[in-house]
């Protein structure tokens, strides 16, 4: 019988999915004896984390492939890596004084968050199509189950069912791309794929196209770009809060990293014929997402509009195809888990037994009633709009730079417009908390862990604003 | 010495963090020393720091202190440091000098506003912003306080955020603001990319050997930094949201819409004056820009019965001025003027708050009247000043004035010239205007408010701001030939080589197989001509007096001529009301932005894509009744929604 040769595994470069994986399962388990007490496992899923976080900088040397070069660790993937880990972390913070007070006590859902970060980490360093796919559908499933924790709440249910629903018709536009990909070259693997396209041996260069076609709509699905945004505001705010924070970065991040490595290092090549395309998608995305979230009155909508802006500004860093691209966009996520992390902090803070207080008229008067919660909720806002010098404007001025230095002078002009447009209602917010008096007394729900986390992302806020250079070096 | 050059900004954010956060603990005295004392050091910091700078030999005054390196990514490197050299000094001076001065006038006149300390906090960190602007050695750092000073703005505006006019002025200046900013920001990443570093004194360096004169590249640049300028220093067409700031405390006023924020577009462009040099086409922009923008503000300045608003007009029409100036390359004349206008406009509008303060918070002129005896020291400093804006000899303001109206005829043309003069007529009108309807002739203010004279702490600064509009002047006296202070010591700063430069051009261009047009008629030195110079002083000295007089005569001689004259003619109305310039930008950008979003997210992001989808339906049947399945309504949609887009991409591929 033919001896089948086990592929090459560097175990201690897997270490921080190994890790979670057994972490999540033994959340699981614990929670058979937890009983209502919930803080164990807690505890547990962060000692996981952290120790996963650790864990990601054990390999001496990278990169470091493993799977027959389906799995590669290198830079970007480890900082990706401290992205999922830290913002997982913070949902798990957030949702200490959440979960209770809006009636979520399943124990899963902690095992959950471990089990979507594993398939984060998968993905950020997938380097073959089916490994892509593994990680999408790992992410995916726990994200389904997530958004509709809140068994009871009607729009929880209503915006998991339409998460699934729609992220399953998603997968198959996904999968059916990456089959034809796989029909044009003949193989799934990143490198690959280049190669083949570099010799000019495809099959059939419609087929690739197609499935080029096909896979910005799959990725699209998941960033929540223009056209396939739709489901963002509804789940959004259907889900509970730090599920919608954590949505909007660890899965988004790890959704774009595996977008740019197969556009950026698997069919770059053909970048001519799919940058119109993705240029189309950006500005649409860009444009839709921040005059979408102008009119809206409620807090989450108007961040699950603005959040599909931020997409079109990091779909120009894959449209750029450059490796300083890879490191904006890294900076970019970090940059924006500081911020929606902060920013949903406060939305929690604002939030009252049994009712979210989710208009954005209630954050009239903050500023004189809470004034340090105001000026965070200023920070973040300012650093969303993409000022200087919070961290924001330095994310935005790589990605655009990354572009200009590739030539897309106009696809960033449009950007740039766009990002003095989004200031309009991120200073909507601002100028409500100074500058009017609020309607009813605010009753602030203050937990101490959630003010921790505020407190941290308003630090990072700043600092990756002020002092950008030791995480950009990690990005590189 | 110069090594403390990292102190001077970080004062100002130490007196505001503690006025910040403590400001409410620490009781009204301590805020006001602490924000005083603040910029009180940086001033002195500045102070030793120009004396060191002045013992330096002339070339060598140009020091760089990097702090750290901000940021680097591949061959993008941009460090976080100072530029101190003759020209950020000679702003440096002025920003803490003259802001201090204003800080101390604010414990007076804040003295009576419960949040006393949140003023104090805004105020010193918009010192800090202010200073990282003008101290900056690269484009990135300058755009950082830029924007900090912009911010600022916006909160100090918004400070009596009870009324709902502060608010909508606040978000007004933040969001006209930003077009400017955004047009700098894409300079900065254009001059990145040509060549490689946004070090100021680098890329200066480079801009002969990397550019072509007057082509495009440097064309676009110095188009969307001038761009840039026109917001932050209000000039046309971005000029709108000046009047509307007068909205926060007069001191706010005085210090960051007269005095030093708005100067920074001058600066700025002044900082970038060989990439100016090397597009005429732009030059020749920034000058009719300036011009214009100098003439139509002091028009409005006419007609306006705010005591703020009028002066609001004053200072977009004088940084008209320096505009152009700097189109027709005085860059000196710019700065000059800039100075002089510092001391003079905060001095006009810290008088303008004490008979503010003294009649009870009354803004309008024909509710004052007669307040010169009330009011004895502020109607001195404040008459001082008037003589100096309006160009009376030997006051500031007609030194620098002259100097610009010259460098106007000689190095630019007759028509910028005439702008310039005209100018400078209505501004003597206007500004006496003023100083009539407010301090002389019958009393109309309310009988119930007793006018009183302001305290010390208000006064003091006014003296001395009087005091230097007066010898302002001496910096810049040009009747001595190779003798004015000013322009030897912005000298090394400014110098530029047309010469090499024209010739660089033509070796690039004959690389690139082309064959400019003669450049020889631009080599062409105009002497400095003494006996014009003279001529046109005596001239402008005439144009003054006579706008005096026309005040004088149309609102203290005969104080109803003026209104029998405007009486139903449609040409004030037209200027009164501003040119409707507000009411056009309302209705063709503000609006259509509004309604235009409304429409895009519920037409096509939400409704369209029934009607849409509705349309497509018919067309692919075949999928509406695949998507039925999904029972939802808006899920059906969504999907189909997503077909479409990958028809519509399939379309674009293909």
């Amino acid at each position: 019988m033919e001896h089948i040769p086990a592929p090459a595994i560097d175990f201690i470069s897997l270490a921080p999915a190994l890790i979670l994986s057994v972490f999540g399962m033994l959340v699981l388990l614990m929670d058979l004896f937890a009983g209502k007490n919930k803080n164990l496992l807690v505890f547990a899923s962060l000692v996981g984390l952290v120790l996963a976080g650790v864990s990601a900088f054990a390999p001496k040397a990278l990169p470091v492939v493993s799977f027959g070069g389906s799995y590669v660790v290198d830079h970007l993937s480890v900082f990706f890596t401290l992205i999922f880990v830290f913002s997982s972390a913070l949902t798990i913070l957030l949702s200490i004084e959440y979960n209770p007070r809006n009636g979520i006590r399943a124990g899963e859902y902690y095992a959950l968050i471990l089990f979507c970060t594993v398939g984060m980490i998968l993905l950020a360093s997938a380097t073959d199509l089916i490994m892509i796919f593994l990680g999408i559908e790992v992410v995916s499933i726990c994200l389904y189950v997530l958004a509709g924790i809140k068994r009871g709440d009607v729009k929880s249910n209503e915006a998991a069912l339409k998460y699934f629903l729609l992220g399953a018709f998603a997968t198959g536009f996904l999968v059916y791309g990456m089959t034809l990909l796989y029909g044009a070259t003949g193989t799934t693997k990143l490198a690959g794929i280049a190669e083949v396209i570099h010799s000019g041996q495809t099959n059939s260069d419609t087929l690739l196209l197609l499935g080029t076609v096909l896979l910005i709509i799959g990725f699209g699905f998941k960033v929540a770009s223009v056209p396939f945004h739709m489901w963002a505001p509804d789940v959004y705010e259907g889900a509970p809060s730090p599920v919608t924070a954590f949505m909007a970065v660890g899965p988004k991040a790890a959704a774009l990293v595996a977008f740019y490595r197969v556009f950026a290092t698997a069919i770059p090549e053909i970048g001519t014929t799919w940058d119109t395309l993705l240029m189309v998608v950006a500005v649409a995305t860009m444009v839709i997402g921040n005059f979408g979230a102008i009119v809206q009155t409620n807090i989450k909508r108007l961040l699950a509009y603005s959040s599909i802006s931020h997409v079109g500004y990091l779909l120009i860093a894959i449209i750029a195809r450059n490796s300083l691209g890879g490191s904006a966009i890294a900076y970019y996520m970090m940059a924006y888990a500081f911020m929606i992390f902060g920013t949903f902090g406060i939305v929690i803070l604002l939030g009252e037994k049994n009712s979210e207080n989710l208009e954005i008229k209630n954050y009239a008067g903050l500023g004189v009633k809470q004034p340090a919660i105001a000026l965070c909720m200023t920070v973040f806002m300012l650093s969303l709009g993409g000022m200087p010098p919070f961290a924001g404007f330095i994310a935005k001025f790589y990605i655009f730079g990354a572009a200009i230095k590739e030539g897309y002078v106009v696809l960033v002009v449009i950007a740039v417009l766009n990002s003095v447009v989004s200031l309009y209602y991120y200073l909507k917010i601002v100028v409500l908390m100074y500058m009017k008096d609020s309607e009813r007394e605010l009753e602030l729900s203050m937990g101490p862990i959630t003010l921790a986390v505020v407190a941290i992302a308003v630090f990072g806020t700043i600092e990756m604003g002020l002092f950008p250079d030791p995480i950009l070096q990690l990005t590189q | 010495m110069l090594n403390l050059a990292c102190l001077v900004p970080i004062f100002p954010l130490i007196g505001s963090i503690i006025n910040g956060f403590f400001g409410l603990r620490i009781g009204k005295n301590a805020v006001g020393m602490v924000a005083c004392g603040s910029v009180a050091l940086s001033f002195l910091t500045v102070l030793l720091m120009f004396a060191s700078l002045l013992f330096t030999p002339a070339e060598e005054r140009m020091f760089e202190q990097v702090l750290f390196t901000w940021m680097a990514a591949g061959d993008f490197s941009v460090d976080f440091g100072f530029q101190i050299d003759p020209l950020s000094m000679v702003m440096m001076l002025v920003v803490t000098g003259v802001g201090f001065l204003i800080h101390v006038y604010s414990i007076g006149y804040m003295h009576e506003e419960y949040s006393y300390y949140r003023y104090f906090a805004y105020l010193n960190l918009f010192m800090f912003s202010m200073l990282l602007l003008v101290m900056g050695n690269n484009f990135l750092v300058m755009f950082i306080g830029w924007e900090g000073v912009g911010v600022c703005s916006y909160f100090l505006i918004g400070y009596y955020f009870e009324k709902k006019s502060a608010c909508d002025a606040g978000v007004k200046a933040f969001v006209v603001n930003r077009v400017g900013d955004f047009a700098f920001l894409l300079a900065i990443m254009y001059i990145f990319n040509i060549f490689g570093t946004i070090d100021f004194s680098d890329v200066m360096h480079m801009a002969p050997e990397k550019l072509i004169f007057g082509a495009e590249p440097v064309t676009i640049i110095t188009l969307l930094l001038f761009i840039g300028a026109t917001g932050k220093s209000a000039q046309i067409p971005l000029y709108t949201w000046l009047p509307d700031a007068m909205e926060g405390p007069t001191p706010v006023s005085a210090l960051i819409h007269a005095a030093t924020m708005v100067t920074a577009g001058v600066y700025m462009v002044v900082r970038c004056s060989v990439l100016f040099e090397m597009a005429p086409l732009i030059m020749l922009t920034v000058a009719f820009i300036g011009g214009a923008t100098a003439l139509m503000a002091a028009t409005i300045g006419m007609t306006q019965y705010d005591i703020k608003r009028v002066l609001a007009y004053s200072t977009v029409s004088q940084i008209g001025y320096m505009f152009l100036a700097c189109g027709v390359g005085a860059y000196t004349a710019a700065i000059f003027h800039l100075v002089t206008h510092a001391f003079f406009k905060a001095c006009l509008f810290l008088g303008s708050g004490s008979v503010i303060h003294g009649i009870h918070g009354e803004q309008d002129m024909r509710k004052m009247g007669g307040l010169k005896e009330h009011q004895p020291i502020t109607y001195i400093t404040f008459l001082i000043s008037t003589f100096a804006i309006a160009g009376i000899f030997p006051l500031s303001g007609f030194f620098s004035k002259d100097e610009i109206l010259y460098h106007a005829l000689m190095d630019g043309n007759i028509i910028l010239w005439g702008m310039g003069a005209t100018g400078a007529l209505l501004t003597a009108f206007y500004m006496f205007r003023l100083v009539f309807m407010t301090f002389w002739g019958e009393s109309r203010v309310d009988p119930h408010v007793h006018p009183h004279e302001s305290p010390k702490v208000m006064t003091l600064p006014l003296m001395i701001l009087a005091g230097l509009a007066t010898v302002g002047g001496l910096l810049g006296i040009p009747l001595v030939h190779g003798w004015h202070a000013l322009h030897n010591w912005l000298e090394p700063v400014l110098h530029f080589d047309l010469a090499a430069t024209l010739e660089h051009s033509r070796h690039m261009l004959h690389a690139q197989g082309e064959h400019p047009a003669s450049w020889a008629h631009l080599l062409i030195e105009t002497e400095h001509n003494v006996w014009v110079e003279i001529a046109l002083m005596l001239l402008s000295l005439g144009i003054a007096i006579t706008g005096i007089v026309g005040a004088y005569f149309c609102y203290v001689k005969n104080p109803d001529l003026p209104g029998k004259f405007i009486k139903g003619q449609w040409g004030y109305e037209l200027v009164k009301n501003k040119y409707g310039v507000d009411e056009l930008y309302d209705a063709t950008i503000v609006k259509p932005t509004v309604v235009g979003s409304f429409f895009l997210w519920k037409t096509a992001d939400q409704k369209g894509i029934d009607g849409g989808v509705n349309a497509v339906a018919n067309v692919i049947g075949w999928f509406s009744v695949q998507a039925r399945v999904f029972q939802s309504g808006f899920v059906r949609n969504y999907a189909l929604f997503m077909v479409m887009g990958f028809l519509v991409l399939l379309i674009l591929m293909f």
